[in-house]
């Protein structure tokens, strides 16, 4: 790995520039390879073949799969039939109808729940503030496996650790995961817990980035605690909420494996969602075209929420 | 001076219990017996099955085997990622090349694109490659994270040029440039990336599900879930293996919080 000695480069060598014949040194072939010209693209090559064989080449080619029925030699092209089967499955809806219903519920207050354990972590006012920001963190680092493992018990109805708390406060045992209803706020409460700290760590960071002298003005011009938050904070803090409202929309669109673990999609369908379905559609019955259909029409929704997100919240100035 | 509002400490910490008890019970959960894992009220206290419940986690999936895997994948993807990111984000942040803002944005916009799209595709591609079931299907997929290249572009671009065009100068090549002063100096980020992608690949699921098919394959959090589905499931085993699949993570963050955290904020705040 050794390359031309720079000790012996003479101080006049022109600035910036990897190949300094000019100056008359002889130097090795290889290294004329590398000039301020080639070195980017060489830089960029493996990015630029892991993106086109993983992502560029997938994406295309899951689009004519999606036209397509039938697998390997026996595929042939069927045009729109997977996306017409697509909107008369019910099935396919009652996976799109959980997971809006999770992320109609989930996100919010999720995120909510994150700006005031945020803006708590922030105040000056509280005792050993390291330690509370390290432990609202912790559960955004478990997998979701390990997570959903753990809750699936926590959550069980005759013995489960959640139930029994509740029972402390003569709360009657829930049946959390085994009625549709409960079962839908068991995977909120989990995916809650899992990513709660995580959002707010990072408006806490937001809130830090906001300079104190706004709040100072505000306080001088007799603005009290909520007309400050209002005024000051959330404006300051659009980018950072932006942020984290499309990467929890995304998130949660493509909820798959709480649910996996922790209900197999039951009871009678209560949690199965869009991305769960898709899996059984291709990895349990192998109908690949059906199953990218799938992946597309969430793909869709994806891209309209997220753009309609953007619009909504970023361009009011 | 600061007067200290108790009110406020004591939300906090009922914050930091709701996030941190479930751990203490798994804790627990883990050394108990398996019939004494739903008993009424449930157990808070260590129960002395530990070692039989490894040696049954041995018995039952190849704990160690498993292990191994999840550490040869993980491993072997954050070593992969990082060097693929280091040097796309260097390219991005530091040379004007054509096609440099296109390829950006493009790669960029699959991070929007659910991962589900390219499921199939990539499953095929694979077959097709006979390597279902081998590391290399798990590993590969992972190695292009556009989120490690923006996150490297992010912090490289706020590294002043004159400290490379001075190593420049001296005759540095742009190999040298990069091992020698960009490396070292980006070091934090670099390390808070590497952490992220560790994670990342230690805890991913839906894709080595479908990847890996024998049981010798398989990663901790495959395992897991296999363990799970059976009939007659060892809870007490399955909570154990929960909880050793999430020791090494919280020891990684317990070492480098500094470095995970302004890893974090560094994805979320810079523009």
């Amino acid at each position: 790995m050794s390359l031309a000695p720079s000790e012996h480069a003479p101080a006049a060598a022109p600035a910036g520039r990897g190949s300094t014949d000019q100056t008359g040194r002889t130097l090795p072939g290889r290294r004329r390879l590398l000039t301020r010209t080639s070195v980017p693209y060489l830089l960029i090559m493996p990015a630029v073949l892991g993106f086109a064989i993983f992502k560029a080449y997938p994406i295309v080619a899951s689009l004519w799969i999606s036209l397509t029925t039938g697998n390997g030699a026996g595929r042939h092209f069927t045009g729109l039939d997977n996306y017409q089967r697509l909107l008369h499955d019910p099935l396919f809806w009652t996976a799109l109808k959980n997971t809006a219903l999770i992320l109609v519920v989930q996100v919010p207050l999720m995120l909510g729940l994150a700006l005031l354990v945020a803006l708590g972590l922030n105040s000056t006012k509280v005792w050993l503030r390291p330690l509370w920001r390290l432990g609202v963190f912790i559960p955004s680092l478990t997998g979701l496996v390990a997570a959903g493992v753990m809750f699936s018990v926590i959550l069980n109805r005759d013995a489960g650790l959640l139930n029994w708390v509740l029972s402390l406060f003569g709360i009657d045992r829930v049946n959390w995961l085994g009625s549709p209803f409960w079962a839908r706020v068991g995977v909120v409460l989990v995916i809650t817990w899992h990513y709660t700290g995580y959002n707010a760590v990072i408006y806490l960071a937001g809130l830090q980035g906001i300079p104190q002298e706004l709040y100072e003005a505000a306080k001088v011009d007799g603005a009290g605690p909520i007309r400050r938050f209002v005024s000051i904070t959330v404006p300051q803090l659009r980018p950072i909420l932006l942020l984290t409202v499309v990467l929890s929309t995304i998130g949660t669109l493509q909820l798959f494996d709480e649910p996996y673990v922790l209900t197999g999609g039951g009871p009678d369908n209560s949690t199965l969602t869009v991305t769960m379905y898709l899996y059984n559609n291709g990895f349990k019955y192998f109908d690949f075209g059906y199953a990218s259909a799938l992946a597309y029409a969430l793909a869709l929704i994806v891209a309209v929420l997220g753009l309609l997100q953007v619009r909504l919240m970023g361009e009011r100035k | 001076m600061k007067r200290h509002s108790p009110l406020l400490t004591l939300l906090l910490a009922g914050a930091f219990g709701l996030c941190v008890a479930p751990f203490y019970w798994l804790a627990m959960a883990a050394t108990q017996e398996n019939s004494d894992v739903f008993s009424w009220p449930p157990k808070l206290l260590p129960g002395g099955h530990l070692m039989e419940n490894l040696q049954g986690l041995q018995d039952s999936i190849g704990l160690t085997r498993v292990l191994f895997n999840s550490v040869l994948v993980a491993g072997v993807q954050t070593a992969g990622a990082v060097v693929v990111s280091v040097l796309a984000g260097y390219a991005f942040a530091k040379f004007e090349f054509r096609g440099r803002n296109l390829f950006f944005v493009l790669l960029l916009s699959t991070l929007v694109l659910p991962d589900t799209v390219m499921l199939i595709p990539i499953f095929e591609m694979m077959m097709k490659l006979g390597l279902i079931d081998s590391y290399q299907s798990v590993i590969l997929p992972g190695l292009v994270t556009p989120f490690g290249i923006f996150l490297m572009r992010q912090s490289l671009r706020s590294m002043p040029d004159e400290l490379l065009d001075a190593a420049r100068v001296d005759g540095a090549g742009e190999l040298r440039v990069l091992w020698q002063i960009v490396i070292p100096v980006n070091r934090p980020v670099i390390a808070a990336l590497a952490l992220f992608v560790f994670l990342g690949g230690w805890n991913q699921f839906v894709w080595p599900l479908i990847a890996l098919r024998s049981p010798d394959m398989y990663t901790l959090p495959v395992a897991t879930a296999t363990l799970q589905g059976l009939v007659t499931t060892n809870y007490a085993q399955v909570l154990l293996a929960a909880a050793i699949a999430a020791i090494p993570v919280m020891a990684l963050f317990l070492v480098l919080q500094r470095q995970f955290i302004s890893g974090l904020l560094a994805g979320a705040t810079k523009e």
